[in-house]
C-alpha cells in the first residue's frame, strides 16, 4: 500500500492547461520582428551615435515573438545601448522619445532589473529616474498591466 | 469647495440617487444596501435594504419609476419598488449567472435592466406581465472574461460593456417584448437581441468603466493601463488612445458633449476634453493641495518629531493626502444635470466620503478653466 502513495507525479501536471473556458491572449500575429539588429546597433555605439542607437533599439522591439531567445537577445542588445550612455546625455536622448518609445524603453528598464547584472544596476537606476520624470506613474503601470511583454 | 459626506470608515462600493437628488442608496462594503435621506446639510439613514448574502456590487435608482435595482456578489439581483406604507419591497430577479454579479443599470426607459458579471455574461432582465415576474435573456458571445461595467445608449436598445478581457463592446439589449424595433444608428442597423456591434481593444488593462455621451454618438472608456479611450461613432468608429501619465481612472463620464471628467487611483477627479479626434488633458479637479497652509511648525515640535520620527521636514506632519478624497475613488455619477450639461457630480471612494463637486464653483476656482 504504502508504494502506491509514494508516487507524487500528479503535482507536477498543469491542470490550467486542460481547462475548456481558458483565456487566450488575441492571437498576435508573429510579424517577424525580431528585434534589433545587433551588428547595426554596435556600429553606431561605436561611433558614438547613441541616440541613434537607443531610436532603433526601441523602433523594434520582439514583441509578437512566442520565442524567448529572441526576446532575450533582444533585451541584451538593449542594455548595451543604454549602459554605454553617459549620464549627462540621457535626458537629451529622452526628449526625442514618443509616448511609445518611451513605453518600451520603461519595460526594458525594468526588464534590465530583473536580469540583475552586476555593473548595470545604477546605470538603470539613473535611466528609470530619467525617463519617470517624463512619463509619470502611468508608464510604470503599463509595464505591469501590458499583455504585450518585452 | 465640494461637499464631502462621511459615510464611516468602510468604503462606499456603489451609489445611486434618487430623481430629485434627495435620497441616496448606498452600500458600504456589506450585504445591505442603505438609504440616506437629505436634510439640514446632513444624510441620515432612513432604511436598510436587507436582502442580499452577501457583498453588494452594484445599485442603481430609476429616476422615473423610483424602483431601485440591487445586484451583488451572491449571484442574484433585486428589484426594489417602494409599497404604500414607505417601505421598499425586494422581488428576487433570477439571473442564472453561476459567477458574481459586478455590476446593474437601469435602461434609459426604465423597462429593462443590464446585469454584469463575472460568468463572462451580461443578463437582460426585463419585466414579464403573464407570469408577474423578471425574465433574464443573456449576452455571451464572444465575451472572454468578467464583464466589469455597463452603460446603456439613449436610444434604450444598445449597451456597451467593459471587461476584464481588455475589451470594449457595444451589444444590443433589443427585446421585442417591451420595446419597438430600433431605428438604425450610427453604430449599425441591424439590432437583433446580442448582436455584437462593435468591439474595441483597449490597449494592455482591464477596462474599469465605460460611458455612452448624451447623444450616444462618442464612446469613452478607461483602463488599467492608465489610459482613456474614446470612440467616435459618428467619425467612421475612430479610435482615440490617450496613455496618461498619471494611475489608473476607475470610473468615467461625459459632463458635456466634449468633456470627460475621470477618477481613480489618484484620489482626485480629473477633466480632459475631446476634440477632433483628439484627447486632451485640462485639470485635475481638485484644489485642497494649494489650499493647505504650510504652517509654522515650533521648535520645540519640530525636535520632537525629529527624536520620535526621523522627520527632518514639514511634510512629515502631513498625515492626509492633499485631496478630498483620502483613498481611491471608484464611482463617478452625474447628480444634477445631463450627460451633456453636468452642472454637479458626484464621487464616492474607498475613504467611505460621498462629495459632490460643483461646476460652476469649479469653474471659478481654476482661473481660465472653462468645461463645456
Amino acid at each position: 500500500m504504502s508504494k502506491a502513495t509514494t508516487n507524487v507525479d500528479f503535482r507536477k501536471v498543469d491542470v490550467d492547461q486542460y481547462e475548456e473556458e481558458k483565456y487566450e491572449d488575441d492571437a498576435v500575429v508573429d510579424d517577424g520582428v525580431t528585434g534589433p539588429n545587433d551588428a547595426e546597433v554596435q556600429a553606431l555605439i561605436a561611433k558614438g551615435r547613441l541616440a541613434d542607437a537607443l531610436q532603433t533599439v526601441l523602433s523594434t522591439p520582439p514583441i509578437a515573438s512566442k520565442n524567448p531567445a529572441v526576446k532575450d537577445k533582444a533585451a541584451q542588445v538593449v542594455m548595451k545601448v543604454l549602459t554605454a550612455f553617459k549620464a549627462a546625455d540621457i535626458d537629451g536622448a529622452i526628449k526625442n522619445l514618443d509616448q511609445n518609445k518611451l513605453d518600451v524603453l520603461m519595460k526594458y528598464i525594468y526588464r534590465g532589473f530583473e536580469m540583475s547584472s552586476e555593473g548595470n544596476g545604477a546605470q538603470l537606476l539613473v535611466w528609470h529616474d530619467k525617463v519617470f520624470a517624463v512619463t509619470g506613474l502611468g508608464s510604470i503601470v503599463r509595464v505591469l498591466t501590458d499583455r504585450r511583454r518585452v | 469647495m465640494p461637499d464631502n459626506y462621511s459615510f464611516g470608515i468602510e468604503p462606499v462600493s456603489c451609489h445611486a440617487f434618487n430623481k430629485d437628488r434627495t435620497q441616496v442608496a448606498l452600500s458600504l462594503n456589506d450585504s445591505e444596501v442603505q438609504i440616506h435621506k437629505f436634510a439640514a446639510g446632513k444624510w441620515a439613514l432612513t432604511d436598510t435594504l436587507a436582502e442580499h448574502g452577501q457583498r453588494v456590487t452594484g445599485i442603481d435608482w430609476a429616476p422615473n419609476s423610483n424602483r431601485i435595482v440591487t445586484c451583488g456578489a451572491d449571484r442574484n439581483a433585486y428589484v426594489w419598488t417602494k409599497q404604500s406604507d414607505n417601505k421598499w419591497k425586494p422581488t428576487l430577479v433570477v439571473l442564472r449567472i453561476n459567477r458574481a454579479a459586478t455590476s446593474v443599470r437601469w435602461s434609459p426607459q426604465e423597462n429593462k435592466f443590464a446585469v454584469s458579471s463575472g460568468a463572462r455574461m451580461i443578463a437582460i432582465c426585463y419585466f414579464e406581465q403573464e407570469n408577474d415576474w423578471w425574465i433574464s435573456k443573456q449576452i455571451k458571445k464572444p465575451i472572454r472574461s468578467t464583464v466589469t461595467c455597463l452603460d446603456w445608449h439613449p436610444n434604450n436598445v444598445l449597451l456597451a460593456c467593459g471587461s476584464t478581457d481588455f475589451k470594449a463592446r457595444v451589444y444590443s439589449a433589443y427585446i421585442k417584448d417591451v420595446e419597438e424595433k430600433p431605428s438604425a444608428t450610427s453604430w449599425g442597423s441591424k439590432m437583433p437581441f446580442g448582436n455584437l456591434m462593435a468591439e474595441f481593444s483597449s490597449g494592455g488593462g482591464w477596462v474599469h468603466s465605460i460611458s455612452f455621451s448624451a447623444n450616444g454618438e462618442r464612446l469613452a472608456w478607461v483602463g488599467h493601463d492608465s489610459s482613456v479611450c474614446v470612440v467616435d461613432a459618428a467619425n467612421g468608429q475612430q479610435l482615440t488612445t490617450v496613455k496618461t501619465d498619471v494611475l489608473p481612472f476607475m470610473s468615467i463620464t461625459w459632463v458635456t458633449d466634449n468633456s470627460l471628467v475621470a477618477a481613480g487611483f489618484d484620489c482626485c477627479p480629473m477633466l480632459y476634453t475631446y476634440s477632433s479626434g483628439n484627447i486632451n488633458f485640462v485639470s485635475k479637479l481638485d484644489d485642497t493641495a494649494k489650499q493647505q497652509v504650510a504652517g509654522k511648525v515650533s521648535a520645540m515640535a519640530r525636535f520632537k518629531a525629529m527624536d520620535s520620527r526621523a522627520a527632518t521636514d514639514d511634510s512629515a506632519n502631513e498625515t492626509t493626502l492633499g485631496t478630498v478624497h483620502q483613498n481611491t475613488i471608484t464611482q463617478l455619477s452625474i447628480h444634477s444635470g445631463t450627460k451633456s450639461k453636468c452642472t454637479k457630480f458626484a464621487t464616492s471612494g474607498v475613504d467611505g466620503q460621498l462629495v459632490v463637486w460643483d461646476v460652476k464653483s469649479l469653474e471659478s476656482a481654476f482661473a481660465g478653466l472653462r468645461i463645456a
